[in-house]
């Protein structure tokens, strides 16, 4: 489960560098799949750094309200002191902004952290010894999956924090809501894979040996479930961002003194929007609208590059043979891309938009 | 960290991860077809009704009972006691749960606290609104998503594919109460050109009122009025939430129709149509098309759920006194006991609406009833 065996392929004696799940994607991809993957990279990369150096960066607290001049004044317009105007409720809006990045990290770490342990638990335990609980397990986290995943994290919001937050509370209680909505994407992905992996020779010879259950279940199934992970957990971590804001936005998030929250920001600055304030709501709206943007166009493009269909296509599509191949192991070194060896690693120039239609 | 042993064989699962949510397997299944599906599907929706049913239930009181929170720190204990006592919060929780499964099962989805109205009623009253709602989403959805995908996937790859690839995202990333408070910004405040809120002004909601038979759907009851101008205010309020709402759908869209259009461009049938000399517009939009509709039906009911979850922020944002507006509300006043029967009964709509749109991909395509 560490970050390395992601990408653990049969095609060993990999060096580490090669085998870290992004690095490998990023050297497949041509064009414009490059394009928006190192663009999603460098907004995640801007994001992660604006969240450790927050305290560094921000010329203010994110809950402070005055300085040696005195108190901040409540929508203030951008200009002077507060380069991004402070909000209705007296906050810098540019400080509030940056840390917030602070806590959507936080939050996407805690829930993605925990949603990946339980999820790949019950998924390997559901699918590798089938029977009732599988059925049990799979009818609940589907009936759970077809749910509006912000109502559920509403209702677990309350059922943590009783809709109310402190410092660390309020953080885990959103974290632990979006951990519930995400498991049963794990639980299903490790499962599926469980099932068609526990059928494979390897799986029954390691029985014939005498390997016990668990040993088989994270030594054999588990190394071979997880090609999808890293995919899930940049899609997962989006919509944790978001799921955080729309928390935040019906009142369900952080208090302002705990942490610095964009969704609760932008529910204060709903008001202000009347009055033609947009200060207050642009910066905190555009805050989230970056972080996702990046994180999703790192996921677009994994998930692209691990589809031979929508992977960037050069001159002919291979055979189905060496489709199947390459879409197992999307992680591993590709040997025969769909079009042959040709330009995997380098790229052809001019190979985009040149292909032949037949 | 040792080498894992064996290589997977190249012969599994060629397909993308996505594990089939329609297609229970069934051995053999050649025969049996539509009447045999719709039965299993029946039967599947009610273990799920009722899972949801019960998750809401436990979660809700695991907190404890909906009284201490709507009240606790305005009564005094003894008088907090007296009210569990009287609506029998008091008793074990099995017991309960076995009522509040007997009178769910019945339609009674309990009576809220803070305005005394039962569930249903509120769900009635404004489920039609929040339901108008989704249905001009809906609509904006599909003119978006659908014909923007369709150019996407004709020219992949290319500029126009990326243009419309990082838009697709960006609709999915703004979350809907930010898209609609910059277009609240924008056309409401700055350019003046639509309201900022409500679903219609006050003078049109009161004429629909004094209808003799008002529907609560507000379109149907402007033309009901027969005055047009009411007709124009009540569009005019619909606008903007219709387009907030509507593109986090259409990103979906389009990036659906997109996957599959590129998925059936590339088919046989439709190089033999460019050979016969087809139009390259009627081949994406008759035959690349078609077939990749059918996907993106399916996917339809997984985006009611978006829908739904999308339209209790649009309707914050928005004052659209829909269910979503309503749920906050009861939220803010902890409400406990219509926030359960709420979330419980749109799972049950939920539930439902999957079955439907399963049953209609079922109608269309043979291949998912196996």
């Amino acid at each position: 489960m560490t970050e390395p065996s992601l990408a653990t392929t049969p095609t060993a004696k990999r060096s580490i560098w090669s085998r870290i799940p992004v690095i490998h994607q990023l050297r497949q991809s041509v064009g414009l799949q490059r394009g928006m993957l190192i663009a999603g990279l460098v907004i995640t990369g801007i994001f992660v750094l604006v969240a450790i150096f927050a305290p560094v960066i921000s010329p203010y607290g994110y809950a402070q309200l005055s300085d040696a001049h005195g108190q901040f004044g409540a929508q203030q317009a951008p200009g002077g002191a507060h380069i991004w105007g402070t909000t209705v409720g007296g906050f810098d809006v540019y400080s509030r902004v940056l840390w917030g990045a602070q806590t959507a990290i936080v939050v996407i770490i805690v829930s993605v952290l925990l949603s990946i342990f339980a999820g790949i638990f019950l998924g390997l335990v559901s699918g590798y010894f089938g029977g009732w609980l599988d059925r049990v397990l799979v009818v609940v986290c589907d009936a759970i999956y077809a749910f509006p995943s912000l109502l559920l994290a509403i209702v677990m919001a309350i059922v943590i924090s009783g809709g109310q937050s402190s410092l660390w509370g309020g953080i885990f209680a959103a974290a632990i809501s979006i951990t519930v909505v995400f498991i049963p994407q794990y639980f299903r992905v490790i499962r599926a894979e469980a099932v068609r992996i526990k059928a494979e020779a390897y799986v029954e010879s390691a029985k014939v040996v005498g390997a016990s259950n668990s040993r088989i279940m994270f030594r054999h199934v588990l190394r071979n479930s997880t090609r999808t992970l890293p995919l899930i957990f940049t899609l997962n971590s989006s919509e944790a961002v978001l799921t955080l804001a729309g928390l935040g936005f019906l009142g369900f998030g952080i208090e302002p003194t705990s942490a610095s929250e964009w969704g609760y920001d932008l529910n204060k600055a709903l008001s202000d929007v009347t009055s033609g304030i947009w200060w207050t709501s642009l910066f905190p709206g555009l805050a989230i609208v970056l972080g996702v943007l990046g994180i999703t166009l790192v996921g677009e493009s994994l998930n692209d590059l691990a589809d031979p269909r929508l992977r960037g296509r050069r001159a002919v599509a291979g055979t189905a043979g060496v489709v199947a191949e390459t879409s197992v192991v999307p992680g591993g070194t590709l040997t025969a891309g769909p079009g042959g060896l040709g330009g995997l690693e380098g790229g052809i120039p001019g190979g985009y938009g040149s292909e032949v239609r037949p | 960290m040792s080498s894992v042993t064996t290589p997977l064989s190249p012969d599994t699962v060629p397909g993308p991860a996505e594990p089939g949510r329609l297609q229970k397997r069934k051995q053999g299944g050649s025969g049996g077809g539509l009447a045999r599906y719709i039965v299993v599907r029946v039967l599947l929706i009610i273990p799920t009704i009722f899972i949801l049913v019960t998750l809401v239930f436990v979660l809700m009181r695991s907190t404890g009972d909906p009284i201490t929170a709507a009240l606790g720190g305005r009564l005094s204990a003894a008088q907090l006691a007296e009210r569990i006592h009287a609506a029998g919060y008091d008793r074990p929780l099995y017991v309960q749960y076995f009522e509040y499964l007997g009178h769910a099962f019945t339609g009674d989805f309990g009576t809220t606290l803070s305005d005394n109205q039962p569930v249903v009623q509120v769900l009635l009253t404004y489920g039609s609104a929040t339901l108008e709602l989704a249905f001009y989403a809906l609509i904006v959805a599909f003119v978006v998503g659908i014909p923007l995908g369709m150019v996407a996937a004709y020219y992949r790859d290319k500029g126009r594919d990326a243009f419309l690839r990082v838009f697709a995202i960006l609709c999915y990333a703004t979350p809907v109460f930010f898209a609609g408070l910059l277009l609240k910004l924008v056309f409401s405040i700055w350019l003046n050109w639509l309201p900022v809120a409500g679903r219609a002004s006050t003078s049109a909601e009161l004429a629909m009122q004094t209808l003799p038979s008002p529907t609560g759907i507000y379109l149907i009851d402007a033309f009901q009025t027969g005055d047009p101008a009411i007709v124009g205010d009540v569009l005019s309020h619909a606008v903007l939430p219709a387009i907030a709402l509507g593109l986090l759908t259409a990103g979906v869209f389009l990036r659906l129709v997109r996957t599959n259009v590129i998925g059936t461009l590339s088919t046989e049938y439709v190089d033999s149509a460019r050979s016969r000399g087809v139009s390259e517009i009627r081949l994406v939009r008759k035959h690349a098309y078609r077939p990749a509709l059918i996907p993106i039906i399916t996917v339809i009911g997984l985006q009611i759920a978006l829908l739904l979850g999308g339209a209790v922020l649009t309707e914050t944002t928005f004052e659209w006194k829909g269910l979503g507006f309503q749920l906050v509300h009861y939220l803010q006043a902890r409400d406990f006991v219509a926030v359960q029967g709420m979330v419980a009964l749109l799972a049950v709509i939920i539930a439902v609406t999957n079955f439907i749109v399963d049953i209609i991909a079922a109608l269309i395509d043979p291949r998912v009833r196996y």
